[in-house]
């Protein structure tokens, strides 16, 4: 006799309990505490943070640790925190001509105002594994510049902007900008949007489709006209005081990416610009956010659009991995339902097909007896 | 009845600097055969785009007999309209087939779509008018279900015109359609459009560089040079006795028909 | 209705049945207003896919988002929420659901599709005649039943608004021609009040008639697609068919193995490995009514045999 399993509430209490104990794996492995998580693993903390859209270095860590380590789920869980906060209002843009830097390069002149500043990157590490790392190290203590940076270090597009050699950053939006976290897309997206989605768009979906443009696939000739990373000022104006005060400090990673030129008998040639930028420190995601910040615009610019990296539905309807992930994996869900209909019908057609061998007595084609 | 089907008034199109064509003007009457020829480049094919509501001119009209209100501009008319033009009264035969048909549904739901898109709702009527337009193009009934993937060249175009011609249209666009096949597969082509075309009444507009197809096809002739209308006229008259320089060239250096 | 009523009563009794620290059913109450805006434009305009701001949900995005957020937004203190998933209540999606807003809302659950105010449900229509004061909220992962053709939103939106659907009859042509017969089984879709195609979401194409004039409220909520529609109560609800293939649903030769039900969606029940299977109501509450009721099934599994389908 059938029983239907019951006790579903039973077994998920009872999973969760197994996960938990899991989480915390050897009891006499000593716990990972935040701060350990915020200092030493800071990079994910950084991309959980702009992923997550929310920039709150003890939540993402706390994200992480919760979620097993695993980023993608550590994004979900700073998202699904993030709906039910209040919003207060909207900060004014942040300036990163402004911003102390930590890092500065550019690889479209040699030397500039300002000069490069290396800061800290893998850039230039031998990747070699350190076994000094095995067991606890003394890191060493860099060594204090002896020169001040510039207090406001001049952007590179600006520079080449003097000329006019590359095209105006016009802010065409004196409306309230569009919001992907409140709305739903539309399409055509306005670059506000296409720059919010890619900004919380998974990096290694970026990363990929950047690289693509980079192999021929709807290529973007880019240059990485300058890379920043570092600290500036977070402003509101609250309305009781009616001008800006700072509320805070946020780590950020710009990349402004210098393009293939387009010109016309009434334009003269210019470079075209793509936009990176990311909270915290990501270099990678910065970048392939400025090459696809570009290479979707190939149809505004008027070139011809066959590469998903200048698809904008395409890039910009698959790049959360909050709904990739949890699409893909709703197949774990039960479909019963859905598979027994197909059952009912292949079993039709199977028997179907079976009778009209049986009664065949002609070598007629069965394509066009399946369709009488 | 000899009212103008579709009519192009100084029309010109450039893209950005580059010309497309400019300052062409024609009329098409009902049941007939407009040829445009000229080299690549020398414009046919915006101006095809241009007349077809597929690429806004840059300046000039294009005005089409509408069955309600007569003749209108058709960048005018509102994108329902326009688009309800497209899937009744028009039809357009794209030089590579591919881009005119659904590659992944059969060549019957191919035929079959417009009829669909217009309203019918009987599987077996629809079965039947596709059935007899693959008769009409050649198509062997054995690969009604087939999909056009094993198709050859020759089928695939044959097929195309079907699943145009079907809601029978009053105006037919044609790029280039039979560039691209071989010499015989060319000649039933040719022979088949002429039957087709003079047996429905249907008035086209087919685009080619080629004079063989044109002497066999069109009535009247529009010749294109850099963007430009340079002679037009009866198809024989402009074959046989090219009257501007660069016709006679295009006259001469082919073998005759 | 109750949504509304329960929202003005809500004050003592939230305190003590709800989540510390959350809103009442998650969901703030500006966020519940725009997705009540979306859902009542939906209402208006029955079959049109409302675009909405959807939110990042602490349940993944293919896993009822948008049911949840649907329901969220319209569940008062005073309502009784049934959920299901494939029909049943006890399958683990639909006790998570459940829980999720036995947790946040603190209101009364159901497994009894009757005294259900709102059932939101994954595949299934109940068997049981849905009634006026009653709404079904369905959790949708692809709410564009043009997707398959056109993958282009720009395109389907046009395609919509012009009631250019007659590519849709091309894929039920395309069935008739290569099987004989209209193959689609679930996700069938229909034309709402003669205007907007809409996918029913994955349910099976046996549910499809339900959905005809149904006296319920149905609300559609996908949340990764972040769109909201509906179909009022009493509206004309109709499956694409050919005017010479109607549009059928499936049947079956057995009766429920427990209820002797002949008239229910049957689930099969793979009972040992040589092939014995037994068929049981996939509407688990159905199934249990009419055994209390007493009827009672063949139960015992028997030799499945391919020509007893019909």
């Amino acid at each position: 006799m059938y029983v239907a399993v019951k006790g579903g509430d039973a077994a998920i209490e009872n999973s969760q309990t197994l996960l938990a104990e899991e989480r915390r794996g050897d009891k006499r492995v000593p716990e990972l505490t935040l701060d350990q998580i915020k200092n030493q693993l800071s990079l994910s903390v950084d991309r959980v943070m702009a992923e997550g859209s929310l920039y709150d270095r003890d939540l993402a860590a706390l994200a992480i640790k919760q979620a097993r380590g695993d980023i993608v789920e550590a994004i979900f869980l700073l998202r699904a925190y993030r709906t039910t906060l209040p919003r207060f209002g909207n900060t004014l843009p942040i300036d990163t001509a402004k911003m102390q830097i930590r890092r500065r390069i550019s690889a479209t002149f040699k030397d500039l105002p300002g000069g490069q500043i290396l800061g800290p990157s893998f850039d230039y590490t031998h990747r070699l594994l350190d076994f000094s790392l095995v067991e606890n190290s003394d890191s060493p203590v860099a060594e204090e510049a002896s020169e001040n940076i510039l207090e406001e270090m001049p952007r590179v597009t600006e520079l080449l902007n003097d000329e006019g050699l590359i095209e105006k950053e016009i802010d065409v939006n004196e409306h309230e900008p569009f919001d992907v976290t409140r709305n739903s897309l539309k399409f055509p997206a306005s670059r506000e949007a296409r720059l919010q989605n890619l900004a919380r768009g998974d990096e290694g979906f970026l990363l990929a489709l950047a690289y693509s443009t980079q192999r021929g696939w709807g290529k973007t000739h880019p240059f990485a006209g300058e890379i920043r990373m570092g600290e500036v000022g977070v402003e509101i104006i609250p309305e009781e005081l009616g001008f800006p005060i700072e509320v805070g400090e946020i780590t950020v990673t710009e990349c402004q990416m210098v393009n293939q030129f387009k010109g016309s008998a009434t334009i003269p040639a210019q470079f075209t610009r793509g936009y990176g930028l990311t909270f915290g420190h990501n270099e990678r995601k910065a970048m392939s956010m400025g090459i696809l910040d570009r290479s979707l615009r190939s149809k505004e610019l008027g070139e011809a659009v066959n590469a998903p990296a200048q698809d904008e539905e395409f890039v910009l309807s698959h790049s959360c991995n909050v709904e990739a992930s949890g699409f893909v994996q709703h197949l774990k869900l039960p479909h019963y339902v859905d598979f027994q209909s197909e059952l009912v019908t292949v079993r039709a057609l199977r028997k179907a097909s079976t009778l009209s061998e049986d009664n065949k007595d002609s070598t007629d084609s069965k394509n066009v007896e399946a369709a009488e | 009845m000899t009212n103008v089907l579709l009519s192009s008034k100084n029309l010109s199109h450039h893209y950005g600097s580059q010309v497309g064509c400019i300052d062409v003007s024609f009329d098409i009457y009902p049941g007939e055969v407009l040829g445009v020829v000229g080299e690549s480049g020398s414009g046919k094919t915006t101006l095809l785009k241009n007349i077809s509501g597929l690429l806004q001119p840059s300046s000039g009209s294009v005005k089409f007999d509408t069955r309600v209100d007569g003749l209108k501009d058709i960048y005018l008319l509102s994108e329902p309209e326009r688009r309800l033009l497209m899937r009744t009264d028009w039809g357009v035969v794209f030089q590579n087939a591919r881009d005119g048909l659904r590659m992944n549904v059969s060549a019957g739901a191919n035929v079959g779509e417009r009829l669909m898109a217009i309203g019918a709702r009987n599987y077996r009527d629809i079965r039947n008018e596709a059935t007899d337009w693959l008769q009409n193009v050649e198509i062997g009934l054995e690969r009604m279900d087939h999909y056009p993937e094993t198709f050859s060249g020759g089928m695939l175009q044959r097929l195309q015109i079907a699943r145009n011609l079907v809601t029978k249209p009053r105006l037919v666009f044609m790029d280039e359609p039979t560039s691209g096949l071989d010499v015989s597969v060319q000649a039933r082509l040719l022979d088949l459009i002429r039957g087709l075309v003079s047996q429905l009444g249907i008035a086209c507009v087919i685009v080619s560089h080629d004079l063989g197809v044109m002497r066999l096809l069109s009535n009247r002739l529009i010749v294109m040079h850099k963007g430009r209308v340079v002679e037009k006229g009866l198809t024989d008259q402009v074959l046989d006795d090219p009257q501007h320089p660069y016709t006679q060239l295009l006259v001469s250096s082919i073998l005759p028909v | 209705m109750a949504a509304i009523s329960g929202e003005r009563k809500r004050s003592s009794r939230l305190k003590e049945k709800t989540l510390d620290g959350y809103n009442f059913a998650y969901l703030d109450d500006q966020t519940k207003r725009m997705i009540r805006r979306a859902a009542l434009k939906a209402v208006a305009i029955p079959g049109y896919q409302v675009p909405f701001g959807s939110r990042e949900m602490p349940l993944p995005f293919g896993w009822g988002t948008g049911g949840i957020q649907v329901t969220a937004s319209i569940i008062g203190i005073d309502d009784t929420l049934k959920v299901i998933d494939q029909g049943a209540d006890d399958t683990t999606n639909a006790v998570n659901i459940r829980r999720f807003f036995a947790k946040t809302a603190g209101v009364e659950t159901t497994e009894n599709t009757s005294d259900a105010s709102i059932i939101q449900t994954r595949h299934r229509i109940p068997e049981v005649k849905l009634k006026s004061d009653q709404i079904i909220v369905y959790q949708v992962p692809i709410p564009e039943p043009l997707r398959w053709i056109e993958p282009r939103e720009e395109e389907t939106r046009k395609m919509h608004a012009l009631t250019e659907y007659g590519v849709m009859h091309v894929e039920l042509y395309e069935n008739i021609a290569h099987y004989g017969k209209v193959t689609t089984s679930y996700n069938y879709p229909v034309q709402v009040n003669d205007h907007y195609v809409m996918s029913p979401s994955p349910i099976p194409k046996f549910d499809n008639p339900k959905m005809d004039k149904m006296p319920a409220l149905q609300l559609f909520g996908a949340g990764r697609e972040k769109r909201i529609y509906a179909v009022p109560p009493y509206t004309k609800v109709k499956s694409l068919d050919f005017d010479d293939h109607p549009f059928e649903i499936e049947s079956w030769s057995e009766c429920c193995a427990l209820c002797e039900s002949s008239s229910s969606f049957l689930d099969e029940v793979i009972t040992d490995d040589k092939g014995s299977r037994m068929f049981v109501c996939s509407d688990s509450n159905f199934c249990a009514d009419r055994r209390a009721k007493g009827h009672k099934g063949p139960g015992l599994p028997r030799k499945f045999e391919i020509k007893d389908i019909e």
